[in-house]
């Protein structure tokens, strides 16, 4: 029905192409063609984060980003994390600090949280807070979700609270 | 016989309290986990649902020739293609496709089936709807006037509807008026027992829209074998009744339908009803005889979702000099929306907070929930107790002051207790209420704080600060709402000692499978890992009720207790056997079989295991199920002990007003519920922290905008949702009353903390005030505009008629 236009990109450390509706969106395209689900649609446009990624090292809701900017990038989506030890990390703190319930927001929330920490890896629980205030979850309240996030930062307390 | 390897001892362990990580939770972060959406079946098409685009119309025509004739579509349908058609829902007042009318912006007109979802897109707009506009109708005070306008007139009426009648046993023929359902409670005298008040106080409370918003949105796939057995992937709460009702619908054997539950993007009560886009579904996938996938954009979610129940709620409540309760006489007005669903049976669980909460010798309760053309009301968690407490604590609090009792010293001397029977039939086997009052009270410094705050309003500063507590009861052990409540388990333990628990309890994330994981390893003496779910498989599952009603740790618990308790028996009988001593002298521990005085290891159990295996005494398949817990059904006059065990919790809730831009920040929550039993605490914790944040959102921020039945803001950029730099602090008490009838003394607690948060909010900025706000959410706008003498005009109170 629409235009397809072909791009080639890095996704998760593997150069690929494909071959993309000019009007398809990253996710989309991630889902749809590249078959990675982990990313996840909750809005379409852009105000709850589960669909967040990274591109060139930024994170972004890739609901808002056109598949065909994805070309000569290098993405990386949270099944690309698994290759990143400081991700285990962080993905164990997600699951031993019981911030996950339904999970449907979780990937999202360990993007953009693995990308916090690259970027300011002494956060502490405030700025933590904002920087995860894009991305909504329904089911913990967040706090958990800090607690984690906290305990692989720099200056976070490793282990659950007493 | 060989020389015993070195002897060794287990020693004891539990599991019961620890802090358990979700079983799901490692798949759940790696983003491995397979949602609704991220399910293709081969062959697989795309549904898509054309809506009303009007409130309230009579459909005049509908064109679908060139939807149609679209190249990649397979279907297109609308209620003249589907004449085996019945209503659903709990009034079965609602055609999955509308026939004659449409009465709310949501109304399913037509659907269709292509090759991609962008094709199904396009077929839609290619179908051409004439409609003729009705009178519109969104106000309920309206909706019950005589000569209102009627939305399901019956035949005879001017503007009768014939498109129910026909559709087979289940028919819905309108209704002489607007009114869905009433509900009428009493126990006592409250006439005389005002006449004997020494305070009365009145107040209408006007409760809002809000909706569940659940991150991953509503979908469903439906697939037809050659055979015609049908199979559905479902987010359904409950897919036992799902399968049922479907049967139903669709004229079939109920045996010849299946439900696999995905993994569930959230569920908050609102998968509980069977909703039109899923039978839509099932009908585009017979009409296509290809599977159909229909899954939701984040603003049809919005649009179509249930919402919980909007009220007008009228109190009149007072007490005595000595700060006894006399009587509380409610009347409520309800917005059913256009169709009923379970918002307009919560009334059962409101009537619950007048009556019993606290001690009230004579209670009046009547509701009217009216048909009119705005969004329709579901099941949300909580089920009508964020309303009904709403108003009852903020009575509590203006008695409290009319007598000038200390407003904790008079919740307290109201409280119930443990033995007493509430004056609704309601038992309370296990009662923590008073120990979460004092709890919570001493833990925030209630008191001290609440005196200072009243002395500091007119000090000088904008920002005021206030403390407010509120408290809740609500079913801890199931609730005998449908016809039947219990809970199948079977229990399989294999030759490696492995166990796989097959229950009918659903997961939804809240936790279940971990903490009935847990209660079956505690029973056998292993450790998590030794454990496999299955949940999620009409097919392979025993029957359940559904998760609702905080039931399922309670319910499901207590049959996998039960299923685990066999199995126990069954090994240490075959190991008693083994060893030639009373089966009493054994136990299993850390994977053995021990003897239970010394803890010295005998034998381990995958060991053991394989010796029986097909042994003539082995039976390693379990099979149990827990059915009619201690409860009863309510009688006609709604009374009757409709749990096995209740939960009580109070919350104190702390803000800051700032009283020249009426911005409300709340700075910390401090909690003590009466769980029974901590089972799983990291579990617990995070209901609780998730639940509280879920009444943040009711108390300050989450409003739905309809006007004149249309959605304003059908979008999370204008439905504010709270976000992380929000939250307050949160301090978590658990009291622990080792409820007798609860698995391990457990009882539910799923809905309860959301439940009194709001109530605690609007306490808390009366006292940092001095203004009491009887509408929600507290928004900037409107806290500025009550503090500033330009509040809103007092709500009619609804109607007062039996």
């Amino acid at each position: 029905m629409s235009l397809k236009h072909d791009i080639e990109f890095k996704l998760n450390g593997v150069s690929r192409c494909a071959s993309v509706r000019v009007d398809m969106s990253a996710l989309d395209m991630l889902r749809d063609v590249a078959g990675l689900t982990g990313t996840k649609y909750g809005c379409g446009e852009g105000e709850c984060g589960a669909c967040t990624i990274l591109v060139d090292g930024l994170s972004l809701n890739s609901c808002l980003m056109f598949a065909v900017d994805c070309h000569g990038r290098d993405v990386v989506t949270i099944e690309g994390l698994a290759a990143d030890a400081k991700a285990d990390a962080l993905r164990a703190a997600f699951v031993e600090h019981g911030a996950v319930q339904c999970g449907y927001c979780t990937p999202g929330m360990v993007m953009q949280a693995s990308h916090l920490l690259a970027t300011h890896p002494d956060a502490d629980a405030e700025a933590i807070k904002r920087g995860i205030e894009g991305n909504l979850c329904r089911c913990t309240g967040y706090t958990k979700i800090v607690e984690a996030i906290a305990s692989v930062s720099r200056t976070g307390k490793p282990g659950a609270r007493s | 016989m060989k020389v015993a390897e070195k002897t060794k001892f287990i020693q004891p362990g539990t599991l019961i309290g620890k802090r358990i990580p979700k079983m799901d939770a490692p798949e759940k972060a790696s983003g491995k986990t397979r949602y609704i959406h991220d399910i293709d079946l081969p062959g697989q098409l795309y549904g898509k649902i054309l809506r009303s685009e009007r409130v309230h119309a009579r459909i005049k025509h509908i064109d679908t020739a060139a939807a149609k004739a679209l190249p990649g579509v397979h279907a297109v349908i609308t209620a003249a293609d589907i004449v085996d058609q019945r209503p659903i829902g709990v009034a079965k007042d609602h055609l999955p496709l509308k026939t004659d009318k449409v009465r709310s912006l949501r109304d399913e007109v037509a659907a269709v089936a292509a090759e991609s979802e962008q094709i199904a897109l396009a077929a839609l707009r290619l179908i051409k709807v004439e409609y003729e506009d009705l009178p519109i109708l969104t106000d309920p005070a309206e909706a019950i006037k005589p000569g209102a306008t009627l939305i399901h007139p019956e035949p005879r009426q001017p503007g009768g509807q014939d498109a129910l009648k026909p559709s087979g046993p289940v028919a819905f023929t309108g209704k002489p008026d607007n009114i869905a359902m009433r509900f009428d409670y009493c126990h006592g005298d409250v006439v005389q027992a005002e006449a004997e008040s020494d305070a009365v106080v009145e107040d209408t409370f006007k409760l809002h829209y809000v909706t569940h918003c659940c991150m991953g949105v509503s979908g469903m796939i439906a697939d037809f074998d050659s055979s015609g057995n049908l199979l559905m992937y479902s987010n359904t709460q409950v897919p036992f009744l799902h399968k049922r009702e479907f049967a139903e619908y669709l004229n079939m054997d109920p045996g010849r339908i299946r439900i696999i539950q995905p993994a569930i993007g959230g569920g908050f009560g609102s998968k509980l009803d069977i909703y039109p886009f899923e039978v839509i579904c099932v009908f585009l996938a017979r009409a296509a005889k290809r599977p159909v996938k229909l899954v939701f954009t984040r603003e049809e979610e919005f649009i179509s979702s249930p919402t919980r129940q909007p009220v007008l709620l009228t109190l009149r409540s007072g007490c005595k000099r000595d700060g006894s309760l006399t009587f509380r006489t409610v009347h409520t007005l309800h917005d059913n929306g256009a169709y009923t669903s379970w918002g307009a049976t919560t009334p059962f669980v409101m009537m619950q907070t007048f009556s019993s909460l606290y001690r009230v010798p004579n209670c009046d309760y009547h509701t009217v929930a009216v048909y009119t053309n705005n969004p329709y009301a579901g099941s949300f968690r909580g089920y009508g107790n964020l309303q009904a407490t709403f108003a009852v604590e903020a009575h509590m609090d203006k008695l409290a002051e009319a007598i000038g009792m200390d407003t904790l010293e008079f919740r307290l001397k109201n409280a119930q207790e443990q033995g007493e029977v509430s004056g609704q039939g309601m038992e309370f086997d296990s009662c923590g209420f008073k120990e979460c009052l004092t709890t919570a009270a001493e833990r925030s410094d209630f008191r001290r704080k609440f005196a200072e705050n009243v002395k500091n309003r007119n000090a000088p500063g904008a920002i005021k600060r206030g403390v407010g507590i509120a408290s809740m009861l609500h079913v801890g052990g199931g609730a005998k709402i449908y016809p039947s409540d219990g809970c199948g388990t079977i229990l399989k333990l294999d030759d490696f000692g492995q166990v796989t628990l097959i229950t009918g309890a659903s997961e939804i994330g809240q936790g279940s499978e971990t903490v009935l994981s847990q209660l079956v390893c505690e029973e056998l003496g292993l450790p998590m890992s030794a454990l496999t779910v299955v949940n999620n498989d009409t097919a392979i599952t025993p029957w359940d009720v559904g998760v609702h009603a905080s039931r399922t740790t309670f319910i499901a618990g207590n049959s996998a207790l039960g299923a685990a308790r066999l199995a126990k028996a069954k090994v240490l009988a075959a190991a008693a056997r083994k060893f030639e001593c009373p089966a009493e002298e054994l136990d299993l521990r850390g994977g053995y079989v021990i003897k239970a005085a010394s803890g010295e290891a005998l034998i381990d159990l995958p060991r053991l295991m394989r010796n029986l295996h097909f042994s003539d005494k082995a039976e390693l398949v379990m099979t149990t199920f827990y059915y009619e817990p201690p409860s009863s059904y309510q009688d006609k006059r709604y009374k009757g002990n409709v749990s096995a065990a209740y939960a009580w919790a109070s919350q104190v809730v702390e803000v800051e007003v700032d009283t020249e831009t009426g911005i409300v920040k709340m700075t910390k929550i401090t909690a003590a519920h009466d769980v029974g039993r901590v089972l799983n605490r990291l579990g617990i914790e995070g209901q609780i922290e998730g639940g509280i944040v879920m009444g943040q959102g009711y108390a300050l921020t989450e409003s739905l905008i309809i006007e004149n039945g249309v959605m304003r803001n059908p979008s999370f950029r204008d439905y504010k949702l709270v976000t992380a730099p929000e939250i307050p602090e949160i301090d978590i008490s658990f009291i622990e009353t080792m409820d007798g009838e609860g698995p391990q003394g457990a009882k539910g607690v799923g809905e309860a903390p959301a439940i009194c948060v709001a109530a605690a909010t609007a306490n808390a900025i009366y006292n940092a005030t001095g203004v009491r706000i009887c509408g929600l959410p507290f928004t900037p706008e409107r806290v500025y505009r009550a503090l500033h003498g330009k509040g809103e005009k007092l709500y009619l109170a609804p109607e007062k008629a039996a």
